[in-house]
């Protein structure tokens, strides 16, 4: 087995304990979801959304996923979890602290071991009070005072717990969100897409609470499509392409420009970026369901050569990350 | 590991077993329409020597007390019943179209048209009923009439919405600037859409039809006491259950409910068919 | 603010109710007026023996014997306005007594059917879209499916049959005491009276609620708040309790007080089996005997009746939904 953090470098806030020579928090290996639908006159038809996704996690590592829109990202939280649509199969090997995480483990652990900040403020119930909903994940007495201590902290009135969520503010919701992870007393938290939609400051704010709940000793999955704002926090970051993991980098990969940078879409997101060369990549990436024999990325792919369409490239270790190109 | 994958309900799929139904439930609605259209006056006679006879095999459904044949008498009113609930269905299929149709001129005509709606939803449909056939003068005919007239308002309500939904795709909108007609987009852009709701809403009107219909003759308003319509059969088996004569009620009224759940069956699996995403759950 | 908000609210109430009533006023009026069966000869014909000449007059002054149609029917509207819906014939007296008296009769049995309908059709519907896909939640749709399908009145002669034909329990319709005076009547025999037709209204109502319910459970457990509540350990009967039911009573609770058009239709079948004396049997006999101002007075007042049930299912949104009840405010 290798390891990345060897060459990862020492984060400052963590004891080096916690990162070095242990196995990692969260691993998962092969996860592939597909699902299936009726289409119209009843004809069955099932889509892969997640192909081939691998990823670790270690205690007090905040970890990046990014991806484009539609590329899977709420859906692995969802298998993760364990709490996926009844449409979809899914397989892959999970292992939560070492241990196996099977079905049954997953409705035991989500809640208590991990938790989860969903993407979408939809995620509250319209019927019950903002307080009510963040106690419900408090397992100690005084639900109430941690409750309230805890949106003191992330800037919320003792008022809006008692507000129902149609009368909270965008911002608001978030940080009510984000404050059912931060009282829970999960090791592994899953941030789904928390910064869009919030204003600069909403942002950053977001992102620091993040950070906080890394500090205290919290793995983070952190899942968005914006670059910077993982770059911003993430001690790593896993490029999620059309359900697959075609990179995984460290932080101070990202520099210059990209040639550190093992994948060809790792290098063209960096490089579209406002403060580099701001290159649009062209093209999209291929739906859901969409049959591909080779890579995935091939018909973006600026260094393609012919046999990338005919043979998946696999996940193979490049100086202390992971890639999937045959050119790496 | 895990592992999970989505469990397959039966052998043969979805699509199969639904056309199978379809088929089937096809097959089973002929068969009742055309054995009733085909019993002659001479199977319903009256023959007093066999009267009051318990189901048996040569009487499947027994006699009553003039000695008729309750198997016949019941086929022959559910052909009449479907009688009744195809017209009832296919004029309020048609006051549906028109005045979804008309709903989408404008905003005034909307509001007439949900207005309306509104106004017959406003009564209870039993009471129409009897007040139309009332204004008939009773008989067959103000039944008739009256069913035809009062089953439009749901299926009006859906079709709006429908219309509505299409008026504000782009197509529509392109056709308008080339300049056709209302007309020509009602015909070409929205017709069309209309369809397969149209089908499933005529077919599952019939149960609502036949229902009421069955209700109606069987609060004595219509049909004269000859007929052997559903709700006459059972109206008049009344008068003879004290005397323990449980098969005069029992059979037609159990008939009248496989005809009508078969119906209902039929128009939930065509929907299904057509339309997968609204009805997934059902 | 507000006050201002709630009086535009009723102001509105009113206008749509007035003019619904307005025009089923009118329209009733039509068809009545044009019916072959005229009116006021049925009214009088129909039993000239005993209407007296000042009768007889009466009826001739309420209904405009000789003037146009607009003339009879401003003067009966006014009379209505007035409070004075005329005189039934075939109970002989005011119409609008003998609809309080029998609509009571009538809200016994539908306030028992509806009560217990609804309790049932919403236990059944939790159950079904709790364990969505099982067999139970097949047995339990299917049931709903067939009740969906089955005649009333005929599920009544049904109970007729099994309950006080062959086991004596309940006295045959017929029997009941339509006549007698309502104090005369005990109560227990008001219960035996009452049983059967509201158990047959209760089973019926039963299918409508459980549907709507179990559809509504499934939408909200298919939600992104059940997901996000799973994420955070929640599963099955603490699911239901903190969210479901929070999100599905007040649409069920709505859906069932706007069925009280089916309730009455229902009611009307059910009084009919059994004999019931209630305003569906005043109905359906007044239809058949010509009786058109009882017939007149019970669909101005069925409309009410629905009416109600509708506003009723309107203002428990606006009163218990917060989003609804506090938008008030702001
Ligand atoms: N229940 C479902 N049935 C079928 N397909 C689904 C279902 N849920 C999601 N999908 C499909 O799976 C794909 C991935 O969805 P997912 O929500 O995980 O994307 P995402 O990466 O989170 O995107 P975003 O950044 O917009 O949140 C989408 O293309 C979506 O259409
Ligand atoms: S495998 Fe080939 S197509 Fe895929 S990213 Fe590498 S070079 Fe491009
Ligand atoms: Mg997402």
């Amino acid at each position: 087995m290798m390891d990345i953090n060897q060459v990862e470098k020492s984060d400052h806030t963590l004891p080096n304990s916690l990162i070095k020579d242990k196995t990692p928090l969260f691993e998962v290996n092969h996860l592939s979801l597909t699902f299936r639908q009726y289409k119209k006159g009843l004809r069955e038809s099932s889509t892969q959304v997640i192909r081939d996704f691998s990823l670790k996690i270690h205690q007090g590592e905040i970890v990046a996923v990014v991806g484009a829109s539609g590329s899977g990202k709420s859906l692995l939280a969802d298998a993760i979890l364990g709490i996926l649509p009844e449409n979809a199969d899914v397989k892959g090997d999970l292992k939560f602290a070492g241990e196996e995480l099977t079905m049954e483990k997953q409705m035991l652990l989500r809640g208590k071991d991990i938790s989860l900040i969903p993407q979408s403020t939809n995620a509250l119930d319209p019927l019950m009070k903002a307080g009510k909903q963040v106690q419900s994940v408090i397992k100690r007495k005084n639900k109430k005072s941690i409750q309230e201590r805890i949106f003191h902290k992330v800037g919320l009135s003792k008022k809006a717990g008692e507000m129902y969520p149609f009368e909270l503010s965008g911002g608001m919701a978030r940080r009510v969100l984000v404050s059912t992870a931060m009282v829970s007393e999960a090791k592994l938290v899953i941030a789904d897409e928390p910064t869009p939609g919030l204003d600069e400051h909403a942002r950053n704010e977001t992102i620091h609470y993040i950070k906080q709940l890394a500090d205290g000793g919290k793995s983070i999955m952190f899942i968005t499509h914006d670059i910077t704002a993982a770059l911003e926090v993430a001690d790593k970051v896993a490029v999620f392409y059309a359900g697959e993991t075609v990179e995984i980098a460290n932080i101070d990969d990202f520099t210059g420009k990209g040639e550190n940078l093992r994948h060809p879409y790792t290098r063209a997101l960096w490089n579209a970026l406002p403060q580099n060369d701001f290159i649009p990549l062209k093209g999209s990436q291929p739906l859901p369901g969409e049959t591909i024999n080779g890579c995935a990325f091939e018909s973006r792919c600026p260094i393609a050569v012919e046999y990338c369409a005919q043979k998946p490239p696999q996940n193979k270790s490049v100086s202390g990350g992971i890639v999937r190109c045959f050119h790496a | 590991m895990i592992e999970r994958t989505v469990k397959q309900s039966n052998s043969c799929n979805l699509r199969q077993r639904t056309l199978v139904t379809i088929i089937i439930a096809f097959i089973l609605l002929i068969g009742i329409i055309l054995s009733g259209a085909l019993i002659g006056p001479e199977k319903l006679g009256v023959n007093l020597q066999l009267r009051n006879i318990p189901p048996s095999f040569a009487h499947l459904f027994g006699t009553d007390w003039l000695g008729r044949d309750m198997l016949a008498r019941t086929f022959k009113g559910l052909a009449l019943s479907f009688g009744v609930g195809l017209t009832a269905a296919c004029i309020s299929t048609i006051i549906a179209l028109v005045l979804s149709l008309l709903s989408s001129v404008n905003k005034a005509m909307d509001a007439v048209i949900t207005w309306l709606i509104d106004l017959f939803l406003s009564m209870p449909h039993i009471v129409i009923l009897i007040l139309i056939s009332f204004a008939a003068g009773g008989g067959f005919k103000g039944v008739v009439i009256g069913l035809a007239l009062t089953h439009w308002p749901s299926l009006t309500r859906l079709l709006r919405a429908e219309v509505l939904q299409l008026k504000n795709m782009n197509y529509v909108a392109v056709s308008k600037s080339l300049g056709k007609s209302r007309l020509w987009i009602a015909r070409h852009h929205i017709l069309p859409h209309l369809i397969p709701q149209l089908i499933v809403g005529f077919v599952l009107l019939f149960p609502h039809a036949i229902l009421h219909e069955a209700a109606i003759t069987f609060l004595g308003f219509g049909l004269s006491a000859e007929a052997p319509a559903i709700g006459i059969i059972l109206s008049e088996s009344m008068r003879y259950l004290a005397t323990g004569m449980w098969w005069l009620a029992f059979f037609p009224g159990l008939s009248l409910l496989a005809m009508v759940g078969i119906f209902d069956l039929l128009g939930r699996n065509i929907r299904r068919l057509i339309d997968p995403f609204h009805s997934q759950k059902l | 603010m507000r006050f201002k908000r709630i009086s535009l609210y009723v102001v509105k109430k009113i206008v749509k109710l007035v003019s619904l009533l307005l025009t089923i006023c009118i329209l009733s009026f039509l068809l009545v007026s044009y019916s072959p069966i005229d009116p006021v000869q049925t009214y009088v014909g129909a039993d000239m023996m005993r209407v007296s000449p000042e009768q007889q007059e009466n009826i001739a002054t309420y209904w405009g014997l000789d003037e146009s149609r607009t003339e009879q029917f401003l003067s009966w509207g006014k009379a209505v306005l007035e409070g004075n819906l005329g005189t039934s014939l075939i109970y002989r007296d005011s119409v609008a007594d003998v609809i309080a008296e029998r609509f009571l009769a009538s809200l016994v049995l539908m306030g028992f059917a509806w009560v217990l309908s609804g309790i049932f059709g919403f236990l059944l519907g939790i159950v079904a879209g709790m364990r969505e896909g099982t067999i139970v939640d097949r047995i339990i749709k299917g049931y709903c499916f067939l009740l969906a399908s089955t005649p009333a009145f005929w599920l009544g002669l049904l109970l007729l049959m099994l309950f006080s034909v062959s086991l004596g329990w309940f006295p045959v319709g017929l029997a009941s005491p339509a006549g007698i005076l309502a104090e005369d009547v005990t109560f227990i025999e008001r219960v035996r009276h009452l049983f059967l037709p509201a158990l047959t209204l209760s089973i019926v109502g039963v299918a409508n609620v459980a549907l709507h319910t179990r559809q509504k459970l499934i939408e909200v457990l298919q939600s992104e708040f059940a997901r996000f509540a799973k994420a955070k350990g929640e599963n099955g009967f603490s699911l239901l309790w903190r969210h479901g039911l929070r999100n599905i009573s007040l649409p069920a609770i709505s859906l069932h007080f706007a069925s009280f058009g089916e309730l009455f239709g229902g009611a009307v079948l059910a009084e009919q089996v059994f004999s019931y004396p209630g305003l569906g049997q005043a109905v359906v006999q007044a239809g058949l005997g010509g009786d058109v101002p009882l017939l007149l007075g019970i669909v101005l007042f069925s409309t009410l009746f629905v009416f109600a049930g509708n506003l009723l299912a309107d203002l428990l949104y606006k009163l218990i939904d917060p989003r609804m009840r506090k938008g008030e405010v702001q």
